[in-house]
């Protein structure tokens, strides 16, 4: 693990690997939860756990300078089921961008299950690890200016949810009525980091 | 009969409300928001008696100007501009009443960005996850203020306070804003670390409450490739391709992909707040606390 510092009161976790950023997250979840570690804010992304608002950043970047990346976590319980129905604007590209079929695409997509690895870009929204890597697609070369709220995406190893309408380039492979983020609700946020989540073909859905 | 409301009669440019803002939901993705000028926001607070948790008004450059539908004290201060009741002068960075009904206007600001109105009892619209502030990077709390919009008020709670004038700080002829390195330096040739304190910048028209954006020498990185998403914070000098770099204020993003070369001490991001488009800037190296 690299320490580095951010500030005079936050620091930057720096690990190999996604796997280890998500293991390192749940860890210093753990400590804060504990109480040996006080903390205001622990943000995880792609290869960093940044930790804001420390009191004693050197005596923490000491600890954690000295620690090994932890072991990952158990999985959650609960897994968040999301419906879709796979009729986005970019299946048929990501489609022969895999060299399947849309099918096919909505088959492994829907055949896969994911977790939050972090959160950004807006609130409540998740980027999603586990596809192989032979599924990883670019993102598109012109962004689109308006995204739905709902549309379901991917993005190098990543995909997610448009929590609202937003600018995004990422390509969009489905839609769901999901709604992923509700600052009324308790959670606020469908999706936070770690939690487990899987696509669900809106036609097998029971109806309500 | 009392009704705790606010009309706003003239919204101005961009008048927001803001509190302390909500941190501790970065890792959903929600910036942490809240009243630039924090000391500002702070004091005009403390003239009219209420809580620093209290909601106020942050405009930008033009003012506002809103009629109580009750008595109210209200203090205007940050940026320095012209007080009026009902068209009649009145102290800025004072506590200054309000009849029910009068007009309370606060004029374009004589120098700085953002000037503050505290009012007795706090703006109390319905808090989000715990702030009443406008987000503007991600939508979350109330919507800017509209003419016309009708802002409900809290109750107040201590007596205002017993001052003819507080003192605050000067807008800033030139921004100094003390940085300590890291984490991303390493991404940055030696040129562009000596330049970026070395040399003159100055706020670009640009600017918001999510940034404050830079004029002057382009930073050069020293590596190509991208940046994995990673954790921001406030005052992060993140420097995008166009090598200019963005001080981020309180509506920044919880993440970003492009390098941060150093850090500006919180103490200076008041400053920062209320600099003027075309303010020089220069970035001093300090050591880390």
């Amino acid at each position: 693990m690299r320490v580095l510092p951010v500030g005079d009161t936050a620091l930057l976790v720096e690990v190999a690997s996604g796997e280890q950023a998500q293991a390192l997250h749940a860890e210093l979840v753990r400590r804060r939860a504990e109480g040996s570690l006080t903390v205001r804010e622990i943000v995880p992304a792609a290869r960093t756990v940044l930790l804001d608002g420390l009191t004693d950043p050197r005596r923490v970047a000491a600890d954690l300078t000295a620690a090994e990346v932890p072991p990952a976590p158990p999985l959650a319980e609960t897994v968040v089921r999301i419906p879709v129905r796979y009729d986005g604007p970019d299946l048929a590209d990501v489609a022969a961008h895999w060299g399947v079929s849309p099918q096919e695409v909505a088959r492994v997509h829907a055949g896969t299950e994911f977790r939050v690895a972090f959160c950004g870009f807006a609130p409540g929204f998740g980027y999603l690890t586990g596809l192989p890597p032979r599924y990883h697609v670019p993102r598109r070369a012109t962004p689109r200016t308006a995204v739905p709220a709902g549309a379901v995406g991917l993005a190098g190893p990543y995909t997610g949810v448009y929590p609202r309408s937003s600018p995004g380039g990422w390509q969009l492979i489905g839609r769901t009525d999901a709604v992923l983020w509700d600052h009324a609700r308790v959670p606020a946020a469908l999706l936070a980091p770690g939690t487990r989540v899987r696509f669900v073909p809106q036609a097998e859905v029971p109806a309500p | 009969m009392t009704d705790r409301a606010l009309a706003v009669v003239r919204a101005g440019a961009l008048t927001t409300v803001q509190d302390l803002g909500r941190p501790g939901h970065a890792h959903l993705g929600v910036p942490r928001s809240g009243a630039l000028d924090a000391p500002a926001a702070a004091l005009v607070n403390r003239l009219v008696g209420n809580r620093p948790e209290a909601a106020v008004l942050e405009t930008t450059l033009t003012g506002c100007a809103v009629r109580p539908r009750s008595d109210v004290f209200v203090a205007v201060g940050g940026a320095p501009c012209a007080v009026t009741v009902d068209g009649r002068p009145a102290a800025w960075g004072a506590p200054v009443r309000v009849p029910a009904g009068a007009l309370l206007e606060a004029g374009p600001a004589r120098a700085g960005v953002r000037s503050y109105l505290g009012v007795s009892g706090g703006i109390a619209v319905e808090p989000v996850l715990g702030s009443r502030s406008t987000d503007l990077l991600s939508g979350l709390g109330p919507v800017p203020l509209t003419d016309g919009a009708v802002l409900p008020l809290g109750t107040p709670g201590e007596p205002h306070a017993r001052v003819d004038t507080a003192p605050q700080p000067a807008s800033p002829a030139e921004l100094v804003l003390r940085v300590t390195p890291g984490p991303r330096d390493d991404w940055f040739t030696a040129r562009a670390l000596r330049d970026f304190t070395s040399r003159a910048y100055r706020v670009s028209a640009a600017s918001n409450r999510i940034g404050l954006r830079t004029e002057g020498p382009a930073l050069e990185r020293a590596r190509s490739g991208e940046l994995p998403s990673e954790g921001m914070v406030l005052g992060a000098v993140q420097v995008p391709p166009d090598g200019r770099p963005v001080v981020f204020l309180a509506d920044h993003p919880t993440t970003g992909g492009y390098p941060v070369i150093a850090v500006v001490r919180s103490a200076d991001l008041p400053a920062a707040a209320q600099a003027v488009p075309g303010t020089p800037v220069r970035f001093l190296a300090v050591r880390r606390r």
